[in-house]
């Protein structure tokens, strides 16, 4: 049978059953979730798979946070202290950051965004959320079987040759994370090249669109070698190979050249979407046109291409040489430009716009203060001299705090409450949402500021105890962890109940511009559109402010 | 296009659509197993230049007249597999399978060759781990050589098996009349995948065979 008498037939059946059809109603049987093609039930599963891990990496923070509160070690063992930091990093790096915007907004929206009724490639869509899966169940059985202590980073030869926990599992989880995290890629670049709707030509497409393009060119140029490392270090721990074996002539700095060729543009994976958000946000909440359309598109690409040249900033005291490190450290300042051109054009749009402070709004203004000073205290770091002085301090941890879960946990969080009413047909409660987004900022600021304090003082990352001048700064930064917890907890709550009891969301609740507002339902019905929409006008075609 | 072609998927507007995604898409493929592999490579390269002598002798010890008659039955393959590609554009449903068997006989018979070759090594004690027993010269270096010869050559074959699995699966859609002079894609999508693996031995022959051979 072909999909299309598959979707004509999950049309026809939510129509039998009385429903305006949409393509939740689509089909209710588990089949009709767990074979599906569509891409935005598949976002929904996406959304289901990384909110539980999420939830899984938060607990190993609070964990973290709570054995800091004292300086004594007192809670935990340093080896289970160990364990404690790397699954966090594993499980919030591999299996919710990377996944996060692209898998849930990027497979629900891009579509819709562009006017196609489909990505390119359905099954392969449908097919990476079950790799995806897969290696997040790999991962959380490495959990459940006695943990993993190496550093998300799997630095050898500690990973490959002494360390005695599972390793191997832990490393294949985020193997087929990035396997998945490629078929991603792979089919956004196709459908984005492809399945543009008549009239959308490339500078008239949202720049959700041109970020997500970024992050899918680096998703699939960065990805692989890293999943050759990974094969490399797994091979090194079964059979003795010698590669990343410094007692067998093996070099563990190849490994580490090799891990953050991707890992490094990873953090871009990471944040250039939240980007993208931020850009179609700030337009609807304030009203107006994007300042400077193609600065921002280029910006994007940009940060992807820059991104691949700096990994040697990870390494500036790891032995690689010193002039290598000065021509890192210079690249890595290259990347604040465009970094800087984003922000500076996100706010010459609010500059005389209509502003308005709802939530999604809220989030994206929190995300402007949080990323430029992530990307600031980014360039400290990249300088060679501070660097040195504080490399592996928590000055180090609240610098990528601030763009991991400042940049684009913000970000993610602002697509959630401004898409949530196309995603499911209602809305959530406003008032509940703008004061979580407050504790959520207040909580985290506190969470991480004190780290920044605490790193330059020379407090070092990945010890349980430490010197108790330090303690005022980390029970500050505990007492911030507890409030963010609860910050986003709130919302957790408040969507489920929403889903019940929230209020009918019209096709366009926020009289935003774009497709997915414009011609289609909220929520959509199965193939997106009643017919192939044509793009007239350019994007986020706001009306100016009278006056 | 007035009818609609059966092979065509609900959410393309036409064949030449679908076709050109197809296409696209099994590039970035293809860039993305470049980076894949490159990784070997740079690795390899970092290796060679450290160690080269130790390099030569490892490879000094593989047998090169193996290593030839495996690239030529590569490459015969990837002319079966031009000539079925070939052969679907015009919708020959007999010709195609005839030209998918002989690629999937002569893939098999490069992997047949692989296992020949590897037990060699094993039987004289090159596998790197617990097993290794070459003592000569440069030990530990000549096994970081041999790392790099099985997890090149052994992240190729696997490759090769993937392969051949997908032949036997156009093959069975070529059975069933799937193919027509309309429709080849899968066939030709497969054909570049196969071209792809052959050009990595093309390389891996000389880097990993010919060096010690001056």
């Amino acid at each position: 049978m072909s999909t299309a008498v598959f979707k004509h037939r999950a049309d026809q059946q939510a129509e039998d059953n009385g429903h305006t059809k949409n393509y939740l109603n689509a089909g209710f049987s588990a089949k009709s979730w767990l074979l599906t093609v569509d891409h935005k039930r598949i976002a929904i599963l996406y959304l289901i798979s990384i909110t539980t891990m999420f939830l899984l990496g938060g607990i190993f923070a609070l964990v973290i946070r709570l054995e800091l509160l004292t300086p004594a070690g007192d809670m935990l063992q340093s080896e289970t202290y160990n364990k404690m930091f790397t699954m966090h990093g594993v499980v919030m790096v591999f299996f919710f950051l990377i996944p996060a915007t692209p898998a849930v907004f990027g497979n629900f929206l891009l579509p819709l965004m562009i006017g196609a009724k489909d990505l390119a490639f359905p099954r392969l869509n449908l097919l990476s959320w079950y790799v995806f899966t897969f290696g997040a169940l790999l991962g959380v059985t490495a959990i459940v079987f006695g943990g993993v202590d190496t550093g998300w980073t799997f630095y050898t030869p500690y990973s490959s040759t002494y360390a005695n926990s599972n390793v191997i599992l832990a490393a294949l989880g985020a193997f087929f994370a990035g396997f998945a995290s490629i078929l991603t890629g792979l089919n956004f670049i196709v459908t984005i090249h492809k399945m543009r709707a008549p009239g959308l030509t490339w500078f008239r497409m949202p720049l959700f669109v041109w970020a997500h393009y970024a992050t899918s060119i680096i998703q699939v140029l960065g990805t692989p070698v890293v999943a050759i490392t990974i094969i490399l270090v797994a091979l090194e721990r079964l059979f003795k190979i010698g590669i990343f074996d410094p007692a067998l002539g093996g070099d563990p700095i190849l490994f580490q050249h090799l891990f953050w060729f991707y890992s490094h543009p990873a953090v871009y994976i990471m944040i250039l979407p939240a980007m993208g958000v931020i850009s179609e946000v700030i337009c609807c909440f304030a009203r107006k046109k994007i300042f400077g359309y193609n600065f921002i598109a280029f910006s994007s690409l940009a940060i992807a291409m820059f991104g691949f040249l700096v990994w040697g900033h990870h390494m500036y005291t790891s032995g690689q040489s010193v002039y290598a490190s000065l021509v890192f450290s210079v690249l890595t300042f290259l990347v604040a430009i465009p970094s800087a051109i984003k922000t500076f054009n996100w706010t010459a749009t609010l500059y005389k716009g209509s502003i308005s402070y709802d939530a999604p709004m809220i989030y994206a203004i929190g995300f402007l203060g949080l990323f430029t000073i992530g990307g600031l205290t980014g360039v400290f770091l990249a300088t060679l001299a501070v660097d040195v002085h504080v490399h592996d301090t928590y000055f180090v941890v609240a610098h990528f705090h601030y763009i991991m879960v400042g940049g684009a946990i913000m970000g993610y969080m602002a697509a959630m409450h401004f898409w949530w009413p196309k995603i499911t047909g209602r809305l959530y409660p406003e008032g509940w949402a703008r004061f979580s987004a407050l504790v959520i900022f207040i909580g985290f600021n506190l969470t991480f500021f004190p780290q920044f304090i605490v790193g330059y003082l020379g407090m070092p990352r990945r010890y349980h105890a430490y010197p108790e001048e330090f303690q005022i700064w980390n029970v500050l930064s505990t007492a911030g962890a507890t409030i963010l917890g609860v910050g986003y907890a709130i919302p957790v709550v408040y969507f489920i109940w929403s889903l019940r009891y929230g209020a009918k969301a019209s096709a366009n609740p926020w009289k935003a511009k774009g497709l997915e507002w414009e011609k289609a339902d909220s929520p959509p019905i199965a193939h997106n559109f009643e017919e192939t929409p044509v793009v007239t006008e350019e994007a986020y075609a706001y009306e100016p402010k009278r006056g | 296009m007035s009818a609609k072609n059966a092979a065509l998927q609900h959410h393309f507007e036409d064949l030449g659509q679908q076709y050109e995604s197809s296409q696209l898409g099994m590039w970035a493929f293809l860039v993305q197993e470049i980076l894949f592999f490159g990784g070997l490579f740079l690795g390899y390269l970092v290796y060679r230049s450290s160690y080269p002598e130790a390099f030569k002798i490892g490879s000094s010890l593989l047998d090169v007249k193996l290593g030839g008659i495996n690239t030529a039955v590569l490459i015969a393959s990837s002319l079966t597999m031009a000539l079925a590609v070939y052969w679907a554009q015009k919708g020959d449903k007999k010709k195609i399978i005839l030209f998918l068997t002989l690629t999937l006989i002569l893939g098999s018979t490069f992997l047949g060759i692989k296992v020949v070759e590897y037990s060699h090594k094993w039987h004289h004690g090159l596998v790197p781990g617990e097993m290794f027993a070459y003592s000569g010269p440069l030990a530990d270096q000549v096994r970081i050589f041999y790392s790099f010869y099985f997890a090149m050559t052994g992240m190729h074959a696997l490759h090769m098996i993937i392969g051949a699995g997908l032949i036997v699966w156009l093959m069975v859609k070529a059975a069933r009349g799937r193919f027509t002079a309309e429709y080849s894609t899968p066939v030709e999508m497969f054909g570049l995948y196969w071209h792809f693996v052959d050009i990595v031995w093309i390389y891996l022959f000389p880097l990993l065979y010919l060096i010690g051979r001056s």
